[in-house]
């Protein structure tokens, strides 16, 4: 049952002229699966997320949900439900009448239909605010009724367009957490598309990365964060320090690399590398380097100076100057043991585990 | 520095009083000198009566003139909204080759010199073979309301979140379901907009009337005829107030409605914003 | 400064009739600022300025920030947005076409004939034009009513541009009731304000009435009725609201901080307004006077009431070829030439201001 697939796109192109706001695109997503679709501004995610809920067309590709394909199939017909970015709740109706507009189509009868709604609206919190007018809510309440409008229609697939952006901090940040309580409650499969990184980590089973109209990573949170596939994926996911690397050996699993400061390593062979590439990047995240205090030593340390430093709260990056690096290196350490209050021009030792360096195709 | 800052509003402001008053006088003189009992408009005022207006209930003529202006101005704004949706809707919402001359072409009539538009259309309609009446006056007021209509329910139609159509679609609502349940609703107001000032425009438009109407004339083109007899000024001074007055009620009334259509419209994404 | 801000906010009375110049704006101004529209189709980029929450709404965070071939040809619901949109806008478009371009291509085509009692001669002649531009009579008339549209137009957007200044810059809160109030007196009809400035100047009109009455004069002054200054200062009153508009609108647009840089970079009040408002206002102008220049060179109401024998305009002679004379092709002509002559006359007035405008800066 979790492995069955929900959504099966394959090589799915979308061009405009000249243009391709998706380029030849294959992904299946899992019945139940809470998906992100993650990229910066332009990486063709809305576009995807588009075709899949009927509202554009694929140029080339098909898309198939639940089985079906839908090449002609329009939006009305989809087993799915968009929650949209502006949220598009119906100005002239009240919260009730918007929840209830999709079932409208159905011909329920009244009290099942009255039960739906009050249902909907519960799951969202929203109870007793049914006679509301839809243009009195701020935006938390109005994400939710869109949320509420779509779920009333026991969608198989809930598509969600950006939906927190156009919320503050605080809010987004709770949002993230009942959007995942009530994915698990409902177990409906959600894709979600979003440019903020900790959202996607923070909520998905799964993320595809995307870059310029093409996937470049399908994999865990975890996995996409600590074994990015490239440089572009490791950067859009958060600092990372990156060396160039000599390639020495490889084999079908590993690739052993020649790094300036890091010596000769051996680690996973990246799934993009490729022999005819010139080289590879060793990457470490900054938080994989730790700050070797007094005489504390390991075995793999490198020594330096602290060059500049920049205080977070509960966190402090520390810019290393160490010999053998071309570039300085990013640490960042918690604020714990009092690493904001190392000076700038101290001597420094900090220490890494090998296990956390990454090869990355170039 | 701060001296000249200060004074430069205070200049404007007087500046913007004065420009006021040039706008308004002339306009409020016929409602003051419809009320005054001598029938030249000379100052300064004589008295104050109401008989100028009793008179006109008096004029079959003019009678006849208001009726034929009740149908052409009701005709003309029924057609020139239902162009005037088709032209709005087409512009806000969809891109398509050649829009911009397209919309040159039909916001055109609002920058040619009118005597141009209807001679030209006159000759036309005389060419095909039909006698002028009050249709050609129709038609004529239609070619001049549509302008209006198209920027009146554009306004309307502008800012319409397109989410909000497809949401419908989303929610298993078919192409006629979503106009019906979610576009017409909250364009309604802004359509009522666009009859009433077509109609006001109707009303008030003379030059179109004046060549395109055969032997029933409009209120305009019969209130042009009294302007020669001195002595019916003070009947085309109360004809005047009452269109007057008409024509602000109606447009009040409409912008009120346009007003309301738009912050529904614009509603749907404000809070978020 | 916030205040300002603050205003631009402020939901405008009329603000149809305002985008309405823009999308006049629009058909005229083709390297102008309003070119280019929003992705959602924003024939009145000028309304969405005025009203900016328009803007923030229809522009979904993707659409707005993605590469511009995309927000062209996005095409939701249906699959094609283009043969979608020509079929919605071909019954308007047949209307004006059938009865506004076809109608002047006809026009123009009898310019180039003859007329002989009832029948017309369909072999091509340039003597209309001819008798347009050469016999004095129609000459004189010609000039006149050029000269009249050109002081005019200056006149309007001259008295205007404070107006629309003191609007957009000094409005506060009472923008939209100053906006409000510049718009009724546009409401009433044409020909009753025309008639009333002939009240007001006539002989025994309100101005020599009262100027008697207070004693300033001894007799009335047949000087203010019935010559081209009459028509001037009626046709001036008469498009107040259609100068304002669009200056208005194009100052509106002016981004305040722009204001501000050029205050710290050094700039006084005066300096600033040459230099940075003036400049940006330019397209408003143009607009201004084009959507005056042009309809007031054949006004037939005004120099009919007011004119009298000094202030007879073209329109007048169009009229009496079209009716009475009963000479179309010669009326034709004397249109077609009319609106040549306006059109390259609004076209080197517009150039003027573009050049003056740049050696301003």
């Amino acid at each position: 049952m979790p492995d069955k697939t929900m959504i099966e796109i394959s090589h799915v192109t979308r061009s405009y002229g000249p243009f391709r706001a998706l380029d030849d695109a294959t992904l299946s997503i899992r019945e139940g699966e809470f998906f992100s679709l993650l990229g910066p501004s332009g990486c063709g995610k809305t576009t995807l997320l588009r075709m899949i809920a009927g509202f554009d067309t694929p140029t080339s590709g098909t898309i198939a949900i639940d089985g079906q394909p839908m090449d002609g199939i329009p939006a009305n017909r989809r087993p799915t439900n968009m929650v949209f970015q502006s949220y598009a709740i119906f100005p002239h109706l009240n919260v009730e009448q918007n929840v209830g507009y999709g079932l409208k189509r159905l011909r329920l009868d009244a009290a099942e239909e009255r039960r739906r709604v009050d249902e909907a609206l519960q799951q969202v919190s929203l109870t007793g605010l049914g006679k509301r007018g839809a243009t009195e809510l701020s935006g938390g309440p109005r994400q939710r009724v869109a949320l509420a409008r779509a779920l009333v229609m026991r969608p198989k697939v809930l598509l969600l367009d950006e939906p927190l952006s156009a919320l503050d901090k605080k809010l987004r940040e709770q949002m993230q957490v009942e959007l995942r309580r009530l994915q698990q409650a409902v177990g409906i499969t959600f894709v979600l598309v979003t440019h903020d990184q900790y959202e996607a980590l923070g909520m998905s089973d799964r993320i595809a990365v995307m870059f310029g109209g093409r996937i470049a990573q399908v994999a865990s949170p975890k996995e996409v964060y600590q074994k990015p596939v490239n440089r572009q994926v490791a950067d859009f996911l958060g600092g990372m320090n990156f060396v160039k690397a000599e390639v020495l050996a490889e084999n079908d699993a590993s690739i052993t690399v020649q790094a300036p400061g890091f010596g000769k390593v051996t680690t996973e062979k990246p799934p993009l590398y490729s022999r005819n590439g010139a080289g590879a990047t060793l990457g470490i995240r900054p938080e994989r380097l730790r700050v070797l205090w007094d005489d504390a030593t390991a075995p793999h340390q490198i020594s330096g100076t602290v060059v500049d430093r920049h205080y977070f709260g509960e966190i402090t990056h520390l810019i290393v100057q160490a010999p053998g690096f071309e570039k300085p290196l990013s640490v960042s350490e918690t604020n714990n043991y009092g690493a904001d209050d190392i000076p700038v021009g101290a001597p420094i030792r900090v220490a890494y585990d090998p296990d956390a360096l990454v090869a990355l195709a170039d | 520095m701060k001296a000249l800052r200060s004074i430069m509003p205070s200049w404007l402001t007087g500046y913007a009083y004065l420009y006021l008053a040039f706008i308004y006088v002339p306009v409020l003189l016929l409602p003051v000198f419809s009320l005054n009992t001598s029938p030249a408009p000379k100052l300064p005022l004589e008295g104050v009566t109401l008989k100028w207006y009793a008179d006109l209930g008096k004029t079959p003529a003019m009678l006849d003139a208001a009726w034929n202006s009740l149908v052409v101005g009701l005709s003309a704004s029924i057609l020139s909204t239902v162009l005037g949706i088709c032209a709005a809707r087409a512009l806000t919402r969809y891109r398509f080759p050649l829009r911009r001359p397209i919309n040159g072409l039909i916001m055109a009539p609002l920058v040619l010199p009118e005597i141009i538009v209807a001679v030209s259309l006159l000759i036309v309609l005389l060419q095909m073979g039909l006698s002028l009446s009050l249709f050609t006056v129709v038609l004529g007021h239609v070619l001049v309301c549509v302008p209006y209509s198209v920027a009146v329910l554009t306004s309307g139609f502008e800012g319409f979140d397109r989410s909000l159509e497809e949401a419908s679609a989303d929610l298993g609502e078919t192409a006629f379901g979503t106009f019906r349940r979610v576009t017409l609703p909250m364009v309604a107001p802004a359509i009522i907009s666009s009859l009433l000032v077509s109609f006001t425009i109707s009303l008030d438009e003379f030059i179109m009337a004046f060549f395109l109407t055969g032997t029933e004339v409009t209120l305009p083109v019969y209130i042009w005829g009294q302007l020669r007899f001195a002595a019916k000024l003070p009947g085309v001074l109360a004809l005047g107030t009452i269109l007057l007055v008409g024509s602000f009620v109606l447009l009040t009334f409409a912008e009120i409605l346009r007003r309301r259509a738009e912050r529904r419209v614009r509603a749907a994404g404000a809070a978020h914003a | 400064m916030s205040v300002q801000s603050e205003s631009v906010e402020i939901a405008l009375d009329f603000d149809w009739l305002i985008g309405m110049m823009a999308m006049i704006g629009v058909a005229w101004e083709r390297d102008g600022p309003w070119v280019d529209g929003t992705p959602h189709g924003g024939t009145i980029p000028a309304c969405n300025q005025t009203g900016t929450r328009s803007a923030a709404m229809t522009a979904t965070a993707e659409g707005s920030r993605a590469a511009a071939p995309r927000r062209i040809e996005r095409k939701p619901l249906l699959r094609s947005g283009q043969a979608q949109g020509l079929a919605l806008v071909s019954p308007t478009l047949a209307y004006a076409l059938i009865l506004l371009a076809v109608p002047i291509l006809v026009v123009v085509a009898h310019s180039f004939w003859t007329q002989d009692y009832l029948t017309i001669d369909r072999s091509f002649t340039l003597e209309n034009y001819r008798i347009a531009l050469t016999e004095p009579i129609y000459r004189d008339l010609l000039m006149r009513s050029l000269w009249i549209s050109l002081v005019v137009s200056i006149t309007t957007v001259v008295l205007a541009y404070p107006i629309a200044y003191f609007i957009s810059f000094h409005g506060g809160r009472h923008k939209s009731l100053w906006l409000f109030l510049i718009t009724i007196p546009f409401w009433t009809s044409y020909l009753l304000r025309v008639m009333s400035w002939k009240v007001i100047l006539g002989y025994n009109g309100v101005l020599n009435s009262g100027l008697l009455a207070l004693g300033v004069i001894d007799e009335p002054s047949t000087a203010l009725l019935y010559n081209s200054s009459a028509v001037v200062i009626t046709l001036t009153h008469a498009w107040a609201a259609f100068a304002i508009l669009p200056i208005f609108v194009s100052l509106e647009k002016v981004d305040r901080t722009l204001l501000e840089a050029a205050t710290d970079l050094g700039d006084g009040p005066i300096r600033r307004f040459v230099r940075v408002t003036l400049p940006l206002s330019i397209p408003g102008v143009v607009s201004a006077i084009l959507i005056v220049m042009i309809p007031t060179v054949g006004d037939y109401v005004t120099p009919r009431l007011v004119g009298g024998k000094d202030g007879v305009m073209i329109a007048t002679a169009i009229q009496a070829q079209f009716g009475k004379a009963a000479n179309w092709p010669l009326g034709a002509a004397l249109s077609v030439t009319t609106m040549a002559i306006v059109t390259a006359m609004a076209a080197a007035t517009v150039f003027l201001i573009r050049g003056a405008a740049r050696m301003a800066r």
